[in-house]
């Protein structure tokens, strides 16, 4: 089992989701250089760190979604790997057309940094199987820009087809129905606003995150 | 700004916030006028914020050795010791407080964001990566029509700041009063984390070695900050806004990782980075210190605009950019780096063996200095002062009760200081990097890191109550201290060292400069008993506005080692059915009291005396029982006494509180007093905590009980932990609308 986190020059949490996969699943675990235009063989996760990509002045993710690595990241989620894109990693995979919808800024206005807890609405994915029969996880969050949004029709066919997989219990930033993260059709790319690589061990408040990276290699 | 010709230099010198003797000792150092560019460098080097010309001489004081020292003040940061690092390598911790007071007053969201990056660039030209921030704020009046505004703008520029660069703000502080109406503080503490035997120094080690600028490019922003920083403010000050640089917290985020991996090269000899007074202050003391020569090349200075004068390229702080020297041969490595983090980077000069700097633009020599006067020789006053007279003792007797006890617990709980300040955290990254166990959301006295891949952590506070230090200079040095040592100890960690951000008015009136002689004095007293020594500072004089001067404020940030983070110990882990023992000795001291300025709009009064003997005894005796794991959970007394600190414990453990007082004896002094040197400890087990306490010679009373979900003292007051966790936490969103 190999993981891969993709290091953009702003990513500020690509080391926190390298320590989070290693800590929770033992796994090796491969930094990629935004400027590379291959990923390592034989991955079977890649990880989209939080953070502001290329400063993120212009939309969040909108200048990452086109650097050279997300040729091989799209390739690698056609051929069925597993992508997850956690906060401006999921600003990415919007941005790049792998996930529908888009971010807005938070309702209030401003930055957002608290624990948080999400309904796991899908524990049927192979990012949430470890979840079992667990219904509420508790992840922190950090962000200005965490407000999904998408047409209502978009919206119906997600829930509808199981694809939210993720829901705030108490919406802290205006997300349309709730929604904190959700999968592709083929349920291999999630994206995802909460920090499960903030949440891997007791001490960090909650260890709930580990599981997210168990299950995301397990399926692999 | 406008340079006019037809000045004459000593106009001039007059308008870069230079004195007519300052002046006049120029024209002696270098026999000739200077030219407009050696002006320029000469106000800048010699303002008081580059020279500590009014605060050297009284700095000398504070204890700035120890065990854990690696390097004291006078580099761009402090360094100590925190023993073996995952790989077994020696680690070090390195840190230090700035203000960037003036700025933020003008331009908010800069001020402050900027203050941020400076404060990250000191630690990050150490070899250290940053690994945590703080900051201490202090907002004039709410009622003040600009209050508002500048608490809206600066949490937005610190958040805006160090959430993008990805270094956790963990601890701070915010506070509320009149005297910063025309002055606010923004005060910002970063910490960082280093191999302890690869420390950077700004020395530059010999001549003919290449100078290497990175970074972003040289714009006209912030020319004259350093003086501007160094003046007092009037009406007109609103039109210095043009001083205030812009900030770019992306360009920093790979400033900090070109610059560590330019050092983990092994191609750097020396580093600066440009903060104050930007590539003068940068060239002057590198070369200054390593006693030698530096020339430059202005033509090869990255510029973002065109046509600008060496003038305004040695003026301009634009942010975010370094100067480093490299060893010879080397430049192609670290042009590698600086290619692949998409610097800007050039080889602007070489160190000389002139002892001079010299800066060349267009192929002539526009600046000529010899580098002792501006540095090492720069002006040094002993200035009068007058050593304030302190205010009388409060007889706790004579201080009234409240009519309405329930009211007045409420009032004080809700006051803007000890408010709930979740709507300015809320606003900080405090998580990222993943090590962060204990921030200001968790109820601990103080933010806690962990060394990352070790069991360590460093425990991180910032503290002062300038109330106090009004009062009694003296005394309020010492508590400033003081309680930043509590606050770490109340953590469960060994205090280490400190760093110390020194905002007063205008040190040229004798009263002031007596208020810096006594509070440096009293923290001086401080950190000698309490083996606290100070590694790092800033000054900030000149805090005044219409010649009305801030509450002296000595801020000190301070840092511990916790050995186990499974040892950290914090106030929201009460239980119901603890016991609450009160450590240390009450007397009942009100003067200068949150009690009766929120209740009685007073002052005055002496503060509460530290008794240093007693406060190491009480802490050393209240870290024991924390590491035998005899206490579940502790908190220091500060602002508002007992009454205050068992409220937060009840608020952060979610459990009721019945304290034993009643209205049987005067209660005021007990509940209200702010004797120094105590803390609150819950325990299942008191009796071993007291006989513990007795064996140790430490005063330790039983005054309450968890349990329930009210917060009471018998007859006194009743409050259900709702109503007061609405008042507490309701003030600050409802004020910000």
């Amino acid at each position: 089992m190999k993981a891969a986190v993709v290091v953009f020059p702003g990513s500020n949490c690509d080391r926190d989701c390298k320590v989070a996969v290693e800590r929770a699943t033992g796994s090796a675990v491969d930094m990629v250089w935004h400027g590379e235009a291959a990923l390592p063989d034989r991955v079977d996760l890649i990880v989209l760190p939080g953070g502001f990509s290329y400063g993120d002045y212009l939309r969040c993710g909108s200048m990452a979604a086109l650097s050279p690595i997300m040729g091989a990241v799209k390739e690698a989620a056609d051929r069925g790997v597993a992508v997850l894109g956690i906060c401006n990693g999921f600003q990415i995979l919007c941005e790049a057309h792998m996930l529908p919808g888009a971010m807005l800024r938070n309702t209030g206005l401003k930055y957002i940094c608290k624990p948080i807890e999400l309904e796991v609405t899908n524990a049927q994915t192979r990012f949430t199987a470890a979840y079992g029969g667990k219904r509420t996880v508790r992840y922190t969050q950090g962000n200005a820009d965490g407000n999904y949004q998408a047409r209502p029709d978009e919206l119906d066919r997600l829930e509808g087809e199981g694809q939210v997989v993720f829901r705030y219990v108490d919406n802290p930033n205006g997300s349309a129905r709730d929604i904190a993260g959700i999968v592709n059709g083929r349920g291999n790319v999630l994206g995802l606003m909460p920090h499960p690589d903030r949440a891997f061990e007791p001490e960090l408040g909650s260890a709930d995150g580990a599981d997210l990276f168990r299950s995301a290699l397990a399926s692999a | 700004m406008t340079l006019v010709a037809d000045k004459s230099s000593a106009d001039l010198a007059a308008e870069f916030g230079l004195k007519p003797d300052e002046y006049a000792l120029i024209l002696e150092r270098l026999g000739r006028e200077p030219n407009l560019v050696e002006l320029g460098v000469f106000s800048v080097m010699w303002s008081e914020h580059c020279s500590y010309k009014s605060s050297r001489a009284h700095l000398r004081k504070l204890p700035v050795t120890g065990p854990r020292v690696i390097q004291g003040p006078g580099e761009n940061a402090g360094v100590v010791d925190i023993g073996d690092g995952p790989d077994g390598q020696k680690m070090a911790c390195v840190f230090k407080m700035e203000s960037h007071n003036h700025p933020s007053y003008i331009e908010p969201y800069q001020g402050a964001a900027t203050g941020v990056g400076g404060i990250m660039r000191d630690v990050f030209t150490m070899g250290a990566r940053p690994v945590a921030l703080l900051n201490a704020l202090r907002f004039g009046d709410p009622s003040h029509p600009k209050t508002r505004r500048l608490v809206a703008g600066v949490v937005a520029g610190i958040g805006g700041y160090g959430n993008c660069v990805g270094v956790p703000t963990v601890g701070g502080e915010t506070q509320f009063h009149k005297g910063y109406d025309g002055n606010i503080l923004v005060n910002a503490m970063c910490v960082g984390l280093a191999d302890a035997d690869k420390i950077f120094y700004s020395a530059a080690p010999g001549p003919g070695l290449p100078v290497v600028y990175f970074g972003s490019k040289t714009g006209r922003d912030g020319i004259h900050g350093a003086t501007m920083a160094s003046a007092e403010f009037d009406e007109a000050s609103d039109e210095k806004r043009p001083t205030v640089q812009v900030g770019d917290p992306f360009a920093e985020k790979l400033l900090i990782e070109a610059t560590l991996e330019l050092m983990a090269s092994g191609a750097v000899e020396a580093i600066q980075d440009m903060g104050a007074a930007g590539l003068t202050s940068s060239s002057v003391e590198m070369a200054g210190k390593g006693g030698v020569g530096i020339e430059l090349d202005l033509d090869k200075v990255p510029q973002r605009e065109e046509g600008m004068s060496a003038y305004e390229m040695m003026l301009s702080e634009s942010q975010e950019r370094m100067l480093a020297i490299l060893k010879p041969g080397r430049e192609p490595d670290a042009h590698r780096i600086f290619d692949k983090w998409g610097l800007d980077a050039s080889v602007i000069g070489a160190t000389t063996t002139t002892g001079r700097i010299v800066l060349k633009h267009h192929g002539a020599v526009v600046c000529d200095l010899p580098l002792a006067p501006l540095s090492d020789d720069a002006p040094l006053y002993h200035r009068p002062y007058v050593r304030p007279q302190p205010d009388k003792r409060i007889d706790p007797g004579q201080v009234p009760a409240p009519k309405d006890w329930r009211a007045a617990v409420l009032k004080l709980m809700s006051c803007p200081d000890m408010a709930s300040k979740r709507w300015v955290w809320e606003q900080y990254d405090r998580h990222v990097m993943a090590d962060t166990v204990a921030d200001s959301s968790t109820g601990s006295d103080a933010g806690m890191v962990r060394v990352h891949g070790t069991k360590k952590a460093l425990a991180v506070t910032s503290d002062c109550t300038p109330r106090y230090v009004q009062a009694d200079p003296f005394e309020g040095g010492k508590q400033a201290v003081a309680e930043a040592w509590r606050n770490l100890i109340a953590s469960g960690a060994d205090p280490i060292a400190v760093t110390d951000n020194l905002n007063f008015g205008n040190p040229e009136r004798p009263e002031i400069m007596g208020q810096i002689v006594c509070a440096i004095e009293g923290m001086a007293e401080a950190c000698t008993a309490l083996d606290f020594p100070v590694v790092s500072g800033n000054v900030s004089l000149y805090n005044e506005t219409n010649g009305q001067a801030i509450p002296p404020t000595p801020t000190i940030g301070a840092v511990g080692l916790v050995p186990d983070y499974d040892l950290r110990m914090g106030y929201a882990s009460m239980r119901s059915g603890d016991v609450l023992v009160l450590i240390g000795e009450t007397h009942g001291e009100l003067g200068a009291s949150l009690y009766r300025r929120e209740m009685f709009g007073l002052e005055d009064g002496a503060p509460p005396p530290v008794h240093l003997k007693a406060e190491r005894k009480n802490g050393d005796f209240v870290l024991s029982l924390i590491r035998g794991r005899k206490v579940g959970a502790v908190h220091d007394l500060s602002d508002g006494g007992l009454v205050c600190a068992a409220a937060e414990m009840a608020l952060a453990s979610h459990v009721g509180v019945a304290l034993t007082a009643t209205s049987e004896h005067n209660a005021v002094p007990y509940l209200f007093g702010e004797d120094q040197g105590r803390y609150l400890v819950a325990a299942k087990d008191p009796d071993a905590i007291l006989s513990a306490a007795k064996q140790a010679g430490v005063h330790a009373i039983v005054c309450g009980e968890a349990y329930g979900d009210v917060f009471a003292s018998r007859d006194l007051f009743s409050i259900p932990l709702s109503e007061l966790r609405a008042a507490n936490e309701g003030w600050l969103p409802g004020y910000m609308g």
